[in-house]
Formats: C-alpha cells, sequence, structure tokens
C-alpha cells in the first residue's frame, strides 16, 4: 500500500490527527471546492432545482470521490505525468459505470434516479480537480479524508442552493409541499392568499445567483478568503 | 527503482496495461450482470405499463411484484401489434420490412425508434389490453419520442370508450431534473387523463402543450413544464405521432 514512503522513518501519524481532520472540514468552508476553488459550477447549476436531486447528485460524487482518490493515491507512484490526466480520466470513468452497472443489477430504482447524474459525474471537475491536485502527491489515508472532506463540501452546497431554489421555486422542500398547493381547484396555505411561486428560481440563472451570493456572504465575513488583485 | 518512469516504453506500457485491466474488468462486470439487468429491465416495463393503468404507489405494487399483477391486470394473449397505417399485423416488422413471429410485449420500441436502418413504416406499434382494478376493459399504447437530451417514451391508457386517457406513465432517459425530468410527475400526468383522443366527428385531434395553464379546462390542451418546454413539446409529439395510428385502428373497430 505505501512502501514507497513509509522507510522515511518518520513516526507514524494518528489516523485523525489535527492535519487530517483539516482535510474534511476545511472544503466543508474556508476552501469549499464550489464557492472558493470555483469547481463544479456547471453541475451545480444543472441539478439545484429540487433537494432530492443534490443529495442524489452529492452522494455520488462523494463515493466516487473517495475511491478515486484511494485508487489513483495508490497509482501515484507509478502513474507516467505524460498522461496522467488521460489516466485519471479512465478511472473516474470506469468507477462510474462500474457502479452504475452495479447498481441496475441489483438495486435498479436508485441506477434510475442515478442515470441522469452519471455523465455529469464523469465530467465534475471537482473529481479531477482533487485527483490532480491531492491523490497524485499523497498518501491513502489522507486522500480518502480529502475526498470525504470535498466531497461533502460539493454536497453542502448542492443542498443549500437547492433548499433555496425549491423553497422559492416550486414551494416545496424534498417534494413536501411546504407552502401549500397550487394545482387548479385544490389550492390551500399560502397560494389561497395570492402568492405565487418565483418561476426565475426554477432557471438555471438563478442558481448562478445564489452562488453568487453565498460566495459574496461567505468572503464578507471571512475577508481572508478574498484575493488580492 | 531503475525504470525510467518518462520514457515512451514506460507510458506505453502503462496506458496499455490501464485499458486492459479496464477494459477486462468493464467486460466481465457487463456480461456477468447483464441476465439481471435484463430481468430487472422486463420488470420495469411491465411496471410502466402496470402504472399507466392504475396508480401503482396506492395498490403497493413495485418491482417485488409487477409481474404477477402484470399477469391478473393485463392479458398478454391479447396484445397485438399494428403498423403504422393501424392495420393489425400477424407478427411483428423485422429491420427490413418483413413480418416474422414475434409477441408484442417483446418489441423494443425505443431500439426502434432510434435504429436508422429501421424505416418510420416498418415500426411495430404493440397495443396490450387489460383491466383496471374496477374489472373495466382498458388499452395501452406504448409511446416514443425525442425529449430535449435524449429519448421519451410512455405508455397511455385507454378507458373501454377507446377514446379517453384513463392514465399515462412517461419515462425518460437524462431529462434535466427537476424540469424536463419531470414528465414522470404526477401532476404532469394527470393534465393528460380525461383527455380525448378524437373530436366528436371521430377525427384524430391532436394535442397541444400549452404554457398559459389553459390545460385543464381546454380540450386536447395539457399543461407544459416551466423551464422544460422542450421536453414538452416532446412529449406533445410524440403522443401526436404514436397515437394516432392507434385511433385509425380503433376506428376501424367501431365502424365494423
Amino acid at each position: 500500500m505505501s512502501e514507497g514512503i513509509e522507510n522515511k522513518k518518520a513516526p507514524r501519524e494518528p489516523l485523525f490527527s489535527k492535519k487530517n481532520k483539516k482535510l474534511v472540514t476545511e472544503p466543508l468552508a474556508d476552501n469549499n471546492p464550489v464557492t472558493i476553488q470555483v469547481l463544479g459550477i456547471c453541475s451545480a447549476l444543472a441539478i439545484t432545482v429540487q433537494v432530492e436531486q443534490g443529495v442524489v447528485m452529492g452522494g455520488a460524487v462523494l463515493f466516487v470521490l473517495v475511491l478515486g482518490n484511494l485508487i489513483i493515491s495508490l497509482l501515484r507512484n507509478l502513474i507516467p505525468s505524460r498522461i496522467r490526466i488521460i489516466v485519471q480520466l479512465v478511472v473516474v470513468a470506469a468507477l462510474v459505470i462500474i457502479v452504475n452497472e452495479v447498481l441496475k443489477a441489483f438495486l435498479p430504482d436508485v441506477s434510475e434516479k442515478l442515470s441522469v447524474f452519471v455523465g455529469l459525474i464523469i465530467t465534475n471537475c471537482i473529481i479531477m480537480g482533487r485527483f490532480e491536485a491531492f491523490a497524485m502527491a499523497n498518501k491513502p489515508w489522507p486522500s480518502i479524508m480529502d475526498g470525504i472532506g470535498n466531497g461533502l463540501g460539493y454536497a453542502g452546497l448542492l443542498i443549500l442552493v437547492a433548499v433555496f431554489r425549491e423553497l422559492f421555486g416550486s414551494g416545496s422542500l424534498y417534494g413536501v409541499k411546504l407552502l401549500g398547493s397550487n394545482i387548479p381547484g385544490e389550492e390551500w396555505g399560502l397560494y389561497t392568499m395570492g402568492y405565487v411561486n418565483n418561476n426565475m428560481m426554477i432557471l438555471p440563472p438563478m442558481a448562478l445567483i445564489i452562488v453568487g451570493i453565498i460566495i459574496w456572504v461567505q468572503r464578507s465575513r471571512n475577508k481572508s478568503l478574498i484575493e488580492e488583485h | 527503482m531503475a525504470i525510467n518512469k518518462d520514457s515512451n516504453g514506460y507510458t506505453f506500457t502503462f496506458a496499455i496495461t490501464l485499458v486492459v485491466v479496464v477494459g477486462t474488468i468493464l467486460a466481465l462486470l457487463a456480461t456477468g450482470l447483464k441476465d439481471r439487468q435484463d430481468r430487472n429491465e422486463e420488470v420495469k416495463k411491465q411496471l410502466d405499463i402496470l402504472s399507466a393503468i392504475m396508480d401503482v404507489d396506492k395498490k403497493k405494487i413495485d418491482r417485488s411484484n409487477a409481474e404477477e399483477n402484470f399477469k391478473k391486470f393485463v392479458d398478454l394473449d391479447k396484445a397485438i401489434v399494428l403498423n403504422s397505417k393501424g392495420e393489425v399485423l400477424e407478427g411483428i416488422y423485422d429491420v427490413k420490412g418483413n413480418v416474422v413471429e414475434g409477441k408484442a410485449f417483446d418489441v423494443d420500441i425505443r431500439k426502434e425508434f432510434k435504429d436508422k436502418k429501421r424505416k418510420a413504416e416498418h415500426r411495430n406499434y404493440p397495443l396490450f389490453l387489460g383491466e383496471d382494478e374496477k374489472g373495466k376493459t382498458v388499452y395501452v399504447m406504448p409511446v416514443i419520442g425525442n425529449g430535449l437530451w435524449g429519448p421519451i417514451w410512455g405508455n397511455i391508457c385507454l378507458g373501454a370508450d377507446m377514446n379517453t386517457i384513463k392514465g399515462a406513465s412517461f419515462g425518460h432517459k437524462g431529462e434535466t431534473p427537476g424540469l424536463g425530468a419531470e414528465i414522470t410527475q404526477k401532476f404532469f400526468i394527470n393534465g393528460w387523463v380525461g383527455e380525448k383522443l378524437t373530436a366528436e366527428d371521430g377525427v384524430f385531434a391532436p394535442f397541444k402543450v400549452v404554457k398559459d395553464n389553459s390545460g385543464a379546462s381546454t380540450d386536447s390542451k395539457v399543461d407544459g413544464i416551466t423551464g422544460g418546454t422542450i421536453t414538452s413539446k416532446g412529449v406533445e409529439e410524440m403522443a401526436n405521432r404514436c397515437l394516432e395510428v392507434y385511433v385509425i385502428y380503433f376506428n376501424n373497430l367501431k365502424t365494423k
């Protein structure tokens, strides 16, 4: 597993050392893959109309990222640097396809939910970004932690954006109608008082605006995140 | 380690090994799981037809008991296959347009639809006969078309009058989640229920997917999905193209 580096005689790091924990906690806020590293924006636009989809996509990316980080990290001393990007791409694509094939055979309902996202997962820049920036240069365990952290950071942001968009765009959360129903003839709740869903929220540009607002809020609360240009 | 990792030889060896390993894994996986996947797809097809006839969620029908319920509600012996002129086929068309032996349930309309070698007039149009919970005769017609990103399909169920839509189920390959993908949701399907295929004179009345919320109150109009216009239009095109064929058949049946 980690023969290459073991012989450096450094004392073994505890599995949950401060440094390793930081790998998980940092991407959740101050080094969020979407708002700070600005990766994976495209999928954040495409699938944040409903919370449920955010959860499914977040979970799928988390899974692929952890497993992929582990594989790349194990192979990192073998991968020729000239074709490393292609190798990374092959690993993601193979992983996603394997997962999808297995799900199709054993959990067809989950696979149906996921089918739309398969392409989005493969092209998600967070995955390639973490492979290239982290797993290629780090041992397997920190890479797994990094995968968990970035996966969760991505999922968290997706869900946050989706909460706004689903609540104001469809008046529901996770499919549950919170504000009432606007089906003609069966109105109840806020809709009886003339409340109308904001259709803008459903359209992709609104996701960009919400992500922008989140970035703005985050940077105004933590000035150290602001780049000097 | 004395291997020069930047050498062309190493790079090629690595690339070839990787491709062979990944290829082998994927090939083994695909062949090993194929039976299970095919089985799942067949069950899904049964479930799709059933969900056009009745509310499967309410009846607690899912993959585990789809097969027995399918046998109970759909009579495959009575299922027929039509050609694009609405005539009953004694078998099914193959790619070249020859009539060969085959059953309605075995027709894969998705495959036929995207098969460039198959001419449009050689597509098969299966028609399933069954009964609903109350024992009334229903007719289920599979439909197929294009959405925004890929194919969309569905099953439309007619009541005993061979005219009024009793229920439907729609599916898609990869429409945008939350927008086009909403065609599978109940609120969209409910817009189709109660619509009639033909006007009073018996002529096919094409459907129109509208944006102005007039779908619920106007005949032959169905409300589309906000942000899912192209998919909604795809459903409209799919329904009109496929259902027209069945209307010819039903009209012939009625006049006989």
